[in-house]
């Protein structure tokens, strides 16, 4: 070591080692200090402005800043949403919807990842399929809603069909570009190790393609619950979307603003299961 | 007798697209090398003389435009597991632990399950990296990546190792320590190598015979014996004669040989 470290004045704050050299020292590198305080830390952190923005809407309309007919304080809100639950219309809405966006999503997953991974195999097949997809991907999904109920008619099946229209597209781009940036090099040594096609497939490129493809599937999962909630309200006897829109014509204020909370969780609960799949599908990769 | 390797008489070309128009670019030409069994040859040029379409061509993932390629006497037609490679920048899947990389190879000549993961963990244990089986690639060092890679490569029990600049990448210390388990684990399993390197000393250094390639078109100008008698921890590479043989590849880099006929052997 040369004098000048040895003379340097010790730092206020040491940096934490990188990952190799924890790594050399022999020490754990998945153990990071204080893992559960961090976590608590950034929770707290975290929630501050969610409380801000509750108590917010719990003060203004008592406060008669707002109306509080139209904007009644969270507290009825939770309340008329607490009623829905126990009563169990709140069940009847949310399994409905669920059940149309994940039947709809599995549809689009299971459809567009077989044909992303062929067009961008394919560039014959690419050239031949890029423009038409180009045209259906900038097609807004709602503006076809009417054409859905038109040819499917106002029952479970234009809606679902609505759902894989929206999901189908992001999945079908993220499988493309995944499965078109695998590492060349990863391909030629397992085919230099005898892997035939099909084996490179499964065993190489569409591993490789995973976190490419979740992004996709998480920007679908987003987008379900979107497109079905609109599709609720034009036309449905049960359904989230049904339930905010019922309650506002009956005028059951409270009852559409915990319809509208739920939806809100709904959509939350979709993205964080996507991101937990994700994780899981990932571990591999460097503290992602 | 039948060699391990035999190549005559190789041509590679290329299509060279260029502003829609397309030209031939011959890559190697008159490519002739014969490797007997066992034997570890090393194979020296610069870069762009052709080397890595040789290792290619040999590997079978490209096909010859003209000569035969012959692996003990039978001829080439594609990639399977009596070679295997080793790349210079390791090429191990990353979302999978070293066990399983070094599996690759044994799943696709359809080795049993529990068979794979012993085969594996033997290939990894031979390569000093035993306790790191379950480790992501990402966890590992470039030295450990490269063990990772070569235990992979051994494992399907190929008859030619065939080694792409595979220690280019490290630093030099590391380099010298894997050159050293490289020539333990040759000795140890027997099999042919052909390592393709841009570096003199290591071609020396570990060859039994170096191969000096030239470019343009690539082909092989020299064929040098290395009959150097390496006392194990003695430093080879200060011995005069290290020197010295050292010197005659270098020569031949600088001034190929006009006689083809020098690389017949």
């Amino acid at each position: 070591m040369s004098s000048s470290t040895l003379t340097r004045p010790v730092a206020a704050a040491l940096d934490v080692a990188p990952e190799d050299y924890r790594r050399r020292a022999g020490l754990d590198v998945a153990a990071r200090p204080g893992r559960f305080r961090l976590a608590v830390g950034r929770l707290a952190r975290g929630s501050v402005a969610v409380v801000a923005f509750a108590a917010l809407w719990e003060v203004a309309p008592r406060l008669g800043l707002v109306d509080r007919v139209f904007l009644p304080p969270l507290s009825v809100a939770l309340g008329a949403l607490a009623d829905l639950v126990a009563n169990g219309q709140l069940a009847v809405h949310l399994q409905a919807s669920l059940t149309r966006a994940l039947i709809g999503l599995s549809i689009a997953i299971s459809a567009a990842i077989p044909l992303g991974a062929a067009i961008g195999r394919s560039p014959a097949v690419a050239r031949l399929l890029n423009p038409v997809l180009e045209l259906f991907r900038n097609t807004a999904a709602l503006a076809l809603l009417p054409v859905f109920v038109l040819v499917l008619g106002i029952g479970e099946t234009s809606k679902i069909a609505l759902v894989v229209y929206a999901c189908f597209f992001p999945v079908l781009l993220s499988t493309i570009t995944g499965v078109r940036t695998v590492d060349p090099l990863l391909l030629k040594s397992a085919r230099s190790l005898g892997l035939h096609p099909l084996q490179l497939f499964t065993k190489v490129t569409l591993p490789a393609a995973v976190p490419t493809i979740f992004t996709g599937v998480r920007m679908a999962g987003a987008a379900s619950i979107l497109v079905l909630v609109a599709a609720e309200m034009v036309g449905a006897r049960a359904g989230l979307g049904y339930l905010v829109t019922a309650a506002q014509q009956n005028f059951a204020i409270p009852d559409m603003y915990a319809g509208i909370l739920t939806i809100a969780l709904v959509g939350l609960a979709i993205n964080a299961v996507l991101l937990l799949a994700e994780r899981r599908l990932s571990r591999w990769r460097p503290s992602a | 007798m039948t060699a391990a390797l035999h190549v005559a008489g190789v041509r590679k070309d290329f299509v060279v697209r260029n502003q829609g128009a397309s030209a031939r670019f011959t890559a190697v030409q008159d490519l002739d090398l014969v490797v007997p069994d066992g034997q570890f040859l090393t194979v020296v040029g610069p870069s762009g003389c052709g080397k890595s379409t040789l290792l290619d061509l040999v590997a079978g993932l490209t096909a010859p435009t003209a000569g035969r390629i012959l692996l003990h006497g039978a001829p080439v037609t594609g990639p399977a597991t009596d070679r295997a490679v080793v790349f210079q920048q390791y090429a191990l899947l990353p979302w999978r632990t070293a066990r399983k990389n070094v599996e690759l190879g044994l799943e696709s000549i359809g080795v049993p399950r529990r068979q794979r993961a012993r085969l594996a963990d033997e290939h990894l244990h031979l390569v000093g990296l035993t306790g790191f089986e379950d480790r992501y690639p990402h966890e590992l060092s470039g030295g450990m990546k490269q063990r990772v890679a070569i235990a992979r490569a051994l494992a399907v029990d190929p008859r030619v190792l065939l080694m792409d600049e595979p220690f280019a990448a490290l630093d030099a210390q590391t380099r010298e320590s894997l050159q050293e388990e490289l020539l333990r684990i040759w000795r140890a399993t027997g099999k042919t190598v052909v390592f393709i390197t841009h570096g003199i000393d290591e071609a020396v250094y570990l060859g039994q015979r170096v191969a000096v390639m030239t470019p343009r078109p690539g082909r092989i100008s020299d064929v040098i014996d290395i009959d150097l008698d390496p006392v194990p921890g003695q430093d080879v590479r200060s011995d005069p004669a290290f020197g010295r043989l050292r010197h005659r590849v270098w020569s031949a880099l600088q001034h190929p040989a006009p006689d083809r006929e020098v690389a017949h052997v």
